[in-house]
C-alpha cells in the first residue's frame, strides 16, 4: 500500500534528472555556508527556497505536456500584461523598474517570460507543425521580440538574455533556416557602427565598461579582479572549505548570489569548479536525450529550449565571474542564493520530466 | 498508436520533421560541448597556469584599488574672487591593517597631540564604513607644532602618518552663507540617493558632499571624477608598487553674476537690521547680489557642527539659518499696487485720468466694515499716477473689487507671483497667490468679496519671497518679460578648459502696451522723487530710480486702533519694503529689499536700494556705511 502510494508519487520523476539536481542543491547549500559567513541564516532560507521550488517541479511534472502546452498562450498573454504593468505601475529599486505590487507580495514578471516565451512558442509552432512557412518564424520572431524590448528597457540586461536565448532556442530547434540566422548575424553586426554613433557619450562609457571591467575598477570590474583573484588563488584543490582568504577577508559584493562560483573555486579549487561542470552536463545530456525522445514537436521544442536556456544560465554565469564575459545579472542556476530563479529553473525540470515519463502514454 | 487516423504522407513528414530537429539538437550538442571546453580552458588557465600568479597576490600581496579624490570645484563671484576654494591641511591618518591595538594606539597619540572625544566618535564611524587598506584621518588641522610633536614621536607609531589633504574653505564666512551653502560629511541618506543615480563608484573615497545652496544644486559639476589607482600592498596593507593610475579630473569651476563687493555693501547697509535683498540683472535674469541676514557661518557646518554653535544659531530669535530671500514668505504690501495699477490699465479696468475722492477709507456697498487707507482723512482727489507715488490704499480697495479676484490671479502669476522662480538653488518657497480655488484648497471655505479688497494693496492671503518680488520687478523693468533667475553666469570645464556661459531663459512673457508701462514706470521714477514716498532714494542721483514702498504687518490692528511704531514691541513693528530698478529708462539693475520689523519702506529700505545702485551702475561707495534710522519721517509706506 505505501509502496503503491510511493510508486505513484515518484511516477513522474526522472531519476538522472533527480540525482544530478540533488547533488548540485547539495554543493549549493555547503558552499552557500561558507559564502554567507557561516551562517546557518541564509542557508535554512535558501532550503526553504529550494523545498518550494522542488514542490513546483512535482507538480510540473504530473500534468501531461498537452496540457502544459495549452498553458502556452493565456501565460503568455498574462505575462505581457504584467510586464506593462511594470512599465507602468513598476516599483523602481536599484535604478531600475522590475518589481510589481500586486496585493500583498510584489512580482517580477519577467521571471514569468523565461517559461512562457518558449512555452508559447513550441506551442504555436506545434499548432503549424503541418504547414510551417516563413511566415510562421516572423511571427514567431514577434512574439519574442516585444517581451524581450520590455525587459530590455526596464533594464535587466541579464533577464532579457536568457529570454531572448529561450525563445530563440525554438525558432532555431524548429528549424529556423541557416540563411537568415546567417544573415541576421551579419546585418547585426553592419548595423553596430551606426547603433553606436547615435549612443549618448554615458551609454558608450556603460557599453566599454562592460566589455572591459578594468576601465570601471571602482564599481563593476572591482567585482571581476576580485572574483579572478580568489578563483586562480583555489588552484587545483582548492583552499578548503571555510578557508578562502579572498572571499572571507576581501570585501566581494554578491558572492552569495551572482559570484557564489568564486567562492567554489577559491575554497574547491579546479576540481571543485569541474565537478560543478560535470553536474551541468549530465542534466544538459539528460535533457537532450529526452528532448530527442520526445514525441510531439511540442515537447521536442519546449524540452529542447528548457536544457539549452539551463546551458546558458551555466556558461554565462560561469564566463562572467570567470571574467571571459562581461557582468551581467544571471545567476548561477541551482547554486546561487535565491528562490525566484530556482522555482523558474526546476519548472523547467519539471516539465522535462513531465515530458519524459508521459511519453509511453501518449504512445500507447 | 493514437495517431493512428493519420495518413501514410504525414507519417512520413513527421519522420522527416523528427530527423531535421535531431541534426539541430546535435549542433546544439556540439555547441554546448564547445562551449564547456572553452569554460574548462579558461578555468584552467586561471586555477593551474595562472595559479601562482594568483596566489601571490591573494596571500602575500594584496591588489587594491585606492581611489583618487578629484579636486571639488571652485566657486567663484563675476570677477574671479572666491566664494569657495580648497587649501591644503595636515592630518593625522591611521591605516588600521597597520596598527595593532587600535585603541591603544590611539589613547597614546592622545597624550601628544589633542584628541577629542569627538575625533574618536568620528574615526570609529568612519572605521565602520572604510576597507582596511584605507587611511583614516584621526585628526584634522594640525598645526604646525603638533606636526612637529608627532614627526619626533613617529618611530613609536607604525601605520599612524601625517598627511596633506583638502579642506573645503569659505573665506567670506556668513557673506555668502544663504548663496553659496556649504558641503558636508556624506550622510545615509545621501549615499542612498547616490546608489539611485548609480553614482556611488564615482564617490568612492570621497567624504563630503553639496547640503545647500550652490554647493548643493551644483554638486554634479563641482565633484569632478573620481580616479584611481591600483596598488599592490603587502600583508600589512602597505603599498609596495602602484600598477597603473588614471587621474582624477578635478570639478568644474562655477563662475557666479554675483558680484561679491556689491554683496559685501548690501550686508553692510543693513546694518544691525534683519532681512533679505536681491537685485537682478533684468534683461538676463542674472543674480547680481543676493542678501539674507544674519548669514551663519558654513566652515563650521563642514566637518558636521558641534552642538554649541548648533543650539546657538538654531535657538537664535534672529533665526541665521534661514534663507529669508529665497523662503521667507510675506505680504508684498503696497509694492503690489504697480503691478495692480498696470493690471488695471492693461484689462481696461482704469483709465489713466479716473479719479477717485479718497475719504481715508474704503467700504463695500451695503456694509459698515472700513478698510482704512494708511493716512487718515484720506489723499483727497487721486488718480493712477498719484496712488502709485503716494501710495494711496483707498484707490487700490475700490480697483481690486472692480477687477475681481480671478483676474488679479491670472495677471500676477505673469510676473511670478505664486509660483516657483526656478533659480538654481534648491529649497525655494512659491508665495500665495491668493484665488477661490486655492482658498477652498487650503482653508475649505468660500471666496469672499471682502477678502479681494486687502490683497488690492498686498495683504490678506498674499505672500510672496523677496525673490520673487524682485523677480516681478525686474520682468516689469524688462517690459513684461520674466527671465528665469539664476546665479551661476558660467561653468568653466576642467577637463576641456573651456567654459560655458548659461544663457538666459525666458519663462513667461506677457505683451503689454508701451504707453501702460510707461505710464506705471513715470508713476513710480516720482515714488522716488520730492513728495513721492522715497523721496530720499534719488536724492542727487545721476540717474533715475523708478521705486515703490511697501510695509509688511507684523502684527494685525483692530477696527479703530492705531499703529504707533513707538508702542510696539521692535519685533512686532512693521517690516519695511522697496523694489527699485534704475536707470528707469534703460534697466540694468531691479532688486527687491526686505527689512524685518525695519517700519517705512521709504526711511529704511530704499537707502540701502540706493547704495546698491550707486555701486552698481556708477561704481561708487557709499559715505556712511550704516543707514541711519531718522527720528522723523514725514512719509508712510
Amino acid at each position: 500500500m505505501i509502496r503503491r502510494l510511493f510508486a505513484r508519487l515518484v511516477a513522474h520523476l526522472d531519476g538522472y534528472l533527480l540525482f544530478a539536481l540533488g547533488m548540485l542543491m547539495l554543493l549549493g547549500l555547503v558552499v552557500l555556508y561558507s559564502a554567507a559567513g557561516e551562517d546557518f541564516h541564509f542557508v535554512t532560507k535558501q532550503m526553504m527556497n529550494l523545498a518550494v521550488a522542488l514542490g513546483v517541479m512535482w507538480v510540473i511534472a504530473n500534468i501531461p505536456p498537452q496540457h502544459l502546452a495549452r498553458l502556452g498562450l493565456p501565460v503568455y498573454i498574462a505575462g505581457l500584461l504584467l510586464l506593462l504593468g511594470v512599465a507602468l505601475f513598476g516599483d523602481i529599486s536599484h535604478g531600475a523598474r522590475r518589481w510589481l505590487h500586486i496585493g500583498v507580495t510584489r512580482i517580477q514578471p519577467s521571471e514569468i517570460m523565461k517559461i512562457a516565451v518558449p512555452l508559447m512558442l513550441a506551442w504555436y509552432f506545434d499548432r503549424h507543425a503541418a504547414t510551417l512557412r516563413i511566415k510562421d518564424f516572423v511571427i514567431a520572431s514577434l512574439l519574442l521580440l516585444v517581451p524581450v524590448a520590455f525587459i530590455a528597457k526596464q533594464p535587466d540586461l541579464g533577464t532579457a538574455l536568457i529570454v531572448s536565448a529561450a525563445g530563440f532556442y525554438v525558432l532555431f530547434l524548429g528549424g529556423l533556416s541557416w540563411r537568415v540566422m546567417i544573415g541576421a548575424a551579419i546585418a547585426g553586426a553592419a548595423s553596430m557602427p551606426l547603433l553606436w554613433s547615435m549612443l549618448h557619450d554615458y551609454q558608450r562609457q556603460r557599453v566599454l565598461t562592460l566589455l572591459d571591467p578594468t576601465q570601471d575598477p571602482l564599481g563593476s570590474g572591482y567585482h571581476i579582479i576580485q572574483s579572478t583573484i580568489a578563483m586562480g588563488s583555489g588552484g587545483l584543490p582548492g583552499k578548503g572549505w571555510l578557508h578562502g582568504t579572498q572571499t572571507h577577508l576581501e570585501f566581494l559584493p554578491e558572492k552569495h548570489t551572482d559570484f557564489i562560483l568564486a567562492v567554489l573555486g577559491e575554497e574547491f579549487g579546479l576540481i571543485g569548479n569541474l565537478i560543478l561542470l560535470t553536474f551541468y552536463l549530465l542534466i544538459i545530456g539528460r535533457g537532450m536525450v529526452i528532448a530527442a525522445n520526445a514525441p510531439t514537436l511540442f515537447g521536442r521544442l519546449f524540452a529542447g529550449s528548457i536544457v539549452l536556456t539551463f546551458f546558458t544560465y551555466a556558461f554565462v554565469n560561469i564566463g562572467m565571474v570567470s571574467g571571459i564575459l562581461p557582468v551581467v545579472g544571471v545567476p548561477l542556476p541551482l547554486m546561487s542564493y535565491g528562490g525566484t530563479s530556482a522555482v523558474t529553473l526546476l519548472f523547467g525540470m519539471g516539465a522535462l520530466m513531465s515530458i519524459q515519463t508521459h511519453r509511453k502514454l501518449i504512445q500507447t | 498508436m493514437a495517431f493512428g487516423m493519420r495518413s501514410g504522407t504525414e507519417l512520413r513528414n513527421n519522420q522527416q520533421e523528427l530527423h531535421r530537429f535531431r541534426i539541430r539538437l546535435a549542433v546544439a550538442a556540439a555547441f554546448v560541448l564547445f562551449a564547456f571546453a572553452l569554460l574548462v580552458t579558461r578555468l584552467v588557465y586561471l586555477q593551474v597556469l595562472q595559479h601562482e600568479h594568483y596566489h601571490t597576490l591573494a596571500e602575500n600581496n594584496r591588489i587594491s584599488i585606492v581611489p583618487i579624490v578629484p579636486n571639488r570645484g571652485l566657486i567663484l563671484d563675476r570677477n574671479g574672487v572666491p566664494l569657495a576654494h580648497n587649501y591644503s591641511a595636515y592630518t593625522l591618518e591611521i591605516t588600521p591593517s597597520k596598527v595593532d591595538g587600535l585603541e591603544e594606539t590611539i589613547n597614546k597619540l592622545a597624550e601628544i597631540i589633542e584628541i577629542t572625544p569627538r575625533d574618536r566618535r568620528r574615526f570609529r564611524k568612519l572605521l565602520e564604513e572604510s576597507k582596511n587598506f584605507e587611511t583614516l584621518p584621526i585628526r584634522s588641522r594640525l598645526t604646525e607644532v603638533e606636526v612637529a610633536k608627532f614627526a619626533v614621536n613617529r618611530y613609536r607609531f607604525p601605520g599612524v602618518e601625517i598627511k596633506a589633504r583638502l579642506f573645503r574653505h569659505y573665506p567670506h564666512l556668513d557673506l555668502f552663507s544663504h548663496v553659496v551653502g556649504h558641503i558636508g560629511r556624506i550622510s545615509n541618506k545621501d549615499m542612498e540617493r547616490l546608489e539611485e543615480d548609480d553614482l556611488l563608484a564615482n564617490y568612492r573615497g570621497t567624504d563630503h558632499i553639496g547640503k545647500q545652496g550652490l554647493e548643493q544644486s551644483y554638486e554634479k559639476q563641482l565633484h569632478g571624477t573620481t580616479g584611481f589607482e591600483q596598488v599592490e600592498t603587502d600583508a600589512g596593507g602597505r603599498a609596495v608598487r602602484t600598477l597603473s593610475r588614471t587621474p582624477p579630473i578635478s570639478g568644474n569651476t562655477l563662475y557666479l553674476s554675483i558680484d561679491s563687493k556689491l554683496q559685501d555693501l548690501a550686508v553692510k547697509a543693513f546694518g544691525k537690521y534683519r532681512g533679505a535683498l536681491v537685485a537682478i540683472e533684468p534683461k538676463s535674469g542674472e543674480v547680481l547680489a543676493f542678501v539674507s541676514q544674519p548669514g551663519f557661518d558654513p566652515n563650521l557646518f563642514v566637518d558636521g557642527i558641534d552642538a554649541a554653535n548648533w543650539d546657538a544659531y538654531n535657538n537664535s530669535p534672529d533665526k541665521p539659518l534661514n534663507n529669508r530671500a529665497l523662503r521667507g514668505q510675506y505680504p508684498p504690501g503696497s509694492t503690489f499696487k504697480p503691478f495692480m495699477a498696470l493690471a488695471a490699465l492693461e484689462l481696461n479696468k482704469r483709465s489713466p485720468s479716473y479719479t477717485i475722492s479718497d475719504p481715508g477709507f474704503y467700504a463695500l456697498p451695503g456694509s459698515s466694515h472700513h478698510y482704512r487707507d494708511w493716512k487718515a482723512g484720506g489723499h483727497g482727489m487721486v488718480d493712477l499716477h498719484k496712488s502709485i507715488v503716494i501710495s494711496c490704499d483707498t484707490y487700490y480697495y475700490g480697483l481690486a473689487v472692480d477687477m475681481g479676484i480671478d483676474a488679479i490671479a491670472g495677471f500676477m502669476s505673469h510676473f511670478g507671483f505664486g509660483r516657483k522662480s526656478g533659480i538654481d538653488i534648491e529649497g525655494e518657497q512659491q508665495g500665495i497667490l491668493p484665488s477661490p480655488e486655492w482658498k477652498m484648497k487650503r482653508f475649505k471655505q468660500k471666496w469672499f468679496t471682502g477678502d479681494t479688497v486687502s490683497v488690492g494693496i498686498g495683504q490678506g492671503y498674499n505672500l510672496a519671497t523677496p525673490l520673487q518680488l524682485a523677480v516681478a520687478t525686474a520682468a516689469l523693468a524688462n517690459n513684461g518679460q520674466l527671465m528665469r533667475p539664476h546665479m551661476v553666469k558660467s561653468i568653466l570645464d576642467s577637463k576641456t578648459g573651456q567654459t560655458r556661459a548659461l544663457a538666459p531663459e525666458e519663462t513667461d512673457s506677457l505683451p503689454i502696451k508701451a504707453e501702460n508701462l510707461a505710464r506705471v514706470k513715470a508713476a513710480m521714477v516720482d515714488v522716488t522723487r520730492p513728495g513721492g514716498t522715497a523721496a530720499r532714494a534719488s536724492l542727487g542721483a545721476e540717474y533715475l530710480i523708478a521705486g515703490k514702498t511697501g510695509t509688511a504687518q507684523v502684527v494685525g490692528m483692530k477696527q479703530g486702533q492705531k499703529y504707533v511704531e513707538s508702542q510696539v514691541a521692535e519685533r512686532h513693528r512693521d517690516h519695511a519694503l522697496f523694489i527699485a530698478f534704475a536707470p528707469a529708462d534703460n534697466p540694468r539693475i531691479a532688486l527687491a529689499i526686505l527689512v524685518e520689523n525695519g517700519g517705512h519702506g521709504g526711511s529704511i529700505a530704499a537707502p540701502i536700494a540706493r547704495t546698491v545702485m550707486d555701486y552698481y551702475l556708477l561704481g561708487k561707495l557709499p559715505k556712511e556705511a550704516v543707514p541711519q534710522e531718522s527720528p522723523e519721517e514725514p512719509e508712510h509706506d
